[in-house]
């Protein structure tokens, strides 16, 4: 889940973090209220994604009615496919420098990373290859954490000077809020030395793992929602892993990594698929309420059924299929491909009940679908 | 990580639906399972093994290798770590969805006691004809068939299609090595094929890589050093950037884990990668051939 820059000021602020003034607005007379209470301000775009600098979403207002122009222009505006409904108001800070601090998730060393650099501002892949010596990076023990010793030891040889114990201050208090929340990843770029000395963020970017959501439910409701289509959201409402995609050869397989490649597999035959839809794990007994999905797409054309079960048995999958089909009469023709646990009850059921055989090779059923929807 | 019928196993979790299930497959197939794990029936036994309350009381009597997990995702660590703790040579998680801090526990843990883990969210592994540990359709003679053949897969369901393809292409499996679909799994791709490269019983590898992460670029620094063929398929080629598809490891973020970068580092390091997997088993024939050729004209200029 990720969380627009005010919902993570917010989180970092409840975790006893100080962060700039600022009001979240949703029309230019409040964001001018803001400004006549705070006096000089930022007017920030409010979207959970990064690039609204670049995209005109950030614009500085010295008085009450620039800020009211400056809202105007940014509301409703659209970065990076989520329309601005809301912009943060934020008083304008003195800075001295700017810094990028980070504590994210690591692959590689199969640990939290926290990483800092004194280019603030800066994408950090840019600072990576731009200028290394600026960065710096500790894998870190989960189970021991990250405390001001740590901290010291990784901005040890910066050029920081006074702002070098603040910084390590706010270090700790980062990867604090990170462990405390679940954190996938918490950036604060520009991370800023103000002309008093305080370090604060003015940026903030949060994700919080969706498979710890059931235990950071204090926070939740501030996250961004994830702008999904109605059938993805019924989709979840099921319990479904539902995407939604352009084209018009339905998709219906189990297992994530299946799935993926019989949208593959639909693009190489010269198609393209209509949705992603994998009814692997726990969910193969949703047979049923996946093709009703599938076929309430107005734009699928043909469809393909690919099964290849291990934990999730075809036959079941397949009754489920069946099921739907009787029920919902479709127009659309279908093709199928099913191997593995469960295989032969499956095939016959699906020759029997619905008249249709099962190709032996999937490449063969999806080339058939392909062909049918153009 | 290549299970042999000798690994003794241990079930947590072998008393739920799942577990009995695929106890008893496991059991059927050859595998040697020694107990299972659940703290409510301790002293009972089940599928005619004896349950224990913990892995470490398991350890104590009789002791066991492999530790498999059919646990639900927020009491994953405890029992990950109980195992590591208990003196686990492996832990196959099969677990999908725990909290990746959790999981950064569970490889700390790890690492400490020398444990390896395979997983989370793998499907397990499988050596034909001797035994396999998870949720494989090892049972199925037209999906494994005892071979010369390595597969490395990140999913169940395209790694079952894979193996499939290879029977009907005349091609067994030395083993199959399941790694999981997460971002912070604990045998990558790489260490797969290491495996798979130091097995003698291994002619020829499968590699099975999807979008997302960049394990699949890492482990072309082996290809590039091994005699023997390499060929891959990457899933994922279709799937629109930004977007989870289905593991939480297949996401491609900006450049990061694209499949045109796996591909090329795989086929740079000398791999040939397909474009549909039924194209695997003819590739897999062209390399082998040519490997055999190159022996041959070895051994006569010897």
């Amino acid at each position: 889940m990720n969380f627009e820059e005010q919902a993570g000021k917010s989180v970092l602020a409840r975790a006893g973090v100080s962060v700039p003034q600022g009001r979240l607005c949703a029309s230019a007379q409040e964001a001018e209220a803001a400004a006549r209470a705070i006096g000089p301000v930022v007017v920030k775009a409010q979207v959970p994604t990064g690039k609204r600098g670049k995209s005109g979403g950030v614009k500085l207002a010295a008085t009450p009615e620039e800020a009211a122009a400056s809202a105007q222009a940014i509301l409703g505006m659209e970065i990076g496919g989520f329309p601005v409904a809301r912009v943060l108001v934020e008083e304008q800070a003195a800075i001295a420098r700017e810094f990028y601090a980070a504590v994210l998730n690591d692959p590689a060393s199969r640990s939290p990373l926290v990483l800092f650099s004194t280019e603030g501002g800066m994408d950090i892949e840019e600072v990576a290859a731009t200028r290394p010596e600026s960065l710096r990076r500790m894998a870190v023990d989960i189970r021991k954490g990250f405390g001001p010793a740590d901290a010291r030891r990784l901005l040890l040889g910066l050029d920081l000077g006074e702002a070098a114990v603040p910084v390590a201050a706010m270090l700790v208090d980062l990867y604090r809020v990170y462990r405390q929340h679940d954190a996938e990843l918490l950036e604060i770029n520009p991370l800023a030395l103000l002309a008093d000395g305080r370090v604060v963020p003015l940026d903030c970017k949060l994700t919080v793992d969706d498979a710890a959501l059931y235990r950071q439910a204090d926070i939740a409701e501030l996250g961004a929602k994830e702008p999904l289509s109605a059938l993805e959201e019924r989709g979840r409402a099921l319990d479904l892993k539902y995407i939604e995609l352009e084209g018009n050869v339905g998709v219906l397989a189990n297992g994530a990594g299946l799935t993926m490649t019989t949208m593959d597999v639909v693009s190489h035959a010269g198609g393209r698929p209509a949705n992603f839809l994998e009814i692997g794990g726990e969910a193969y007994t949703k047979g049923t309420e996946a093709l009703d999905l599938v076929l309430s797409n107005p734009g699928v054309k043909s469809l393909v059924v690919n099964f290849c079960g291990a934990f999730a048995r075809t036959d079941v999958m397949a009754g489920g299929v069946i099921q739907a089909w009787k029920t919902l009469n479709p127009t659309v023709p279908v093709f199928f491909s099913i191997h593995g646990t469960g295989e032969d009850e499956a095939v016959r059921m699906v020759r029997e009940e619905l008249g249709i055989e099962p190709y032996d090779r999937m490449e063969d059923a999806i080339s058939a679908a392909v062909e049918a929807a153009r | 990580m290549i299970v042999r019928k000798s690994d003794r196993v241990l079930v947590q979790g072998i008393t739920g639906k799942q577990g009995t299930f695929w106890t008893e497959q496991m059991q059927a197939y050859g595998t040697t399972v020694v107990g299972g794990v659940n703290p409510k029936k301790a002293g009972q036994s089940h599928c005619g093994v004896p349950i224990f309350a913990t892995a470490k009381e398991a350890m104590a009597s009789g002791g066991f290798d492999v530790s498999v997990m059919f646990i639900p995702p927020a009491a994953a660590k405890a029992a990950a770590i109980d195992a590591i703790e208990a003196g686990a040579k492996t832990v196959v998680c099969l677990t999908e969805h725990i909290p990746s801090h959790d999981v950064m526990e569970m490889h700390a843990a790890a690492a400490e006691h020398g444990t390896r883990i395979i997983g989370p969210n793998t499907a397990g592994i499988v050596t034909p004809g001797e035994g396999f540990v998870g949720i494989m359709p090892a049972f199925n003679p037209r999906v494994f068939q005892p071979g010369r053949v390595g597969v490395i897969s990140r999913s169940g369901s395209l790694g079952t299609l894979v193996c499939l393809n290879l029977v009907r292409g005349g091609h067994g499996q030395s083993a199959f090595l399941g790694i999981g679909g997460d971002p912070m799994i604990g045998t990558t791709t790489k260490d797969a094929l290491a495996a798979l490269i130091d097995d003698p019983g291994t002619d020829a590898i499968a590699l099975v890589g999807e979008i997302g992460g960049s394990m699949e670029e890492e482990a072309a620094e082996l290809v590039a050093k091994t005699d023997k063929p390499v060929v891959s398929f990457i899933a994922g080629r279709a799937s629109p950037p930004g977007k989870k598809m289905g593991h939480a490891g297949a996401i491609v973020t900006g450049d990061r884990g694209s499949y045109a970068s796996k591909r090329g580092a795989l086929e740079r390091a000398g791999a040939v990668v397909v474009d549909v997997p039924g194209d695997l088993p003819a590739a897999l024939d062209a390399l082998m051939a040519e490997a055999a050729k190159r022996s041959g004209a070895q051994r006569l200029a010897d």
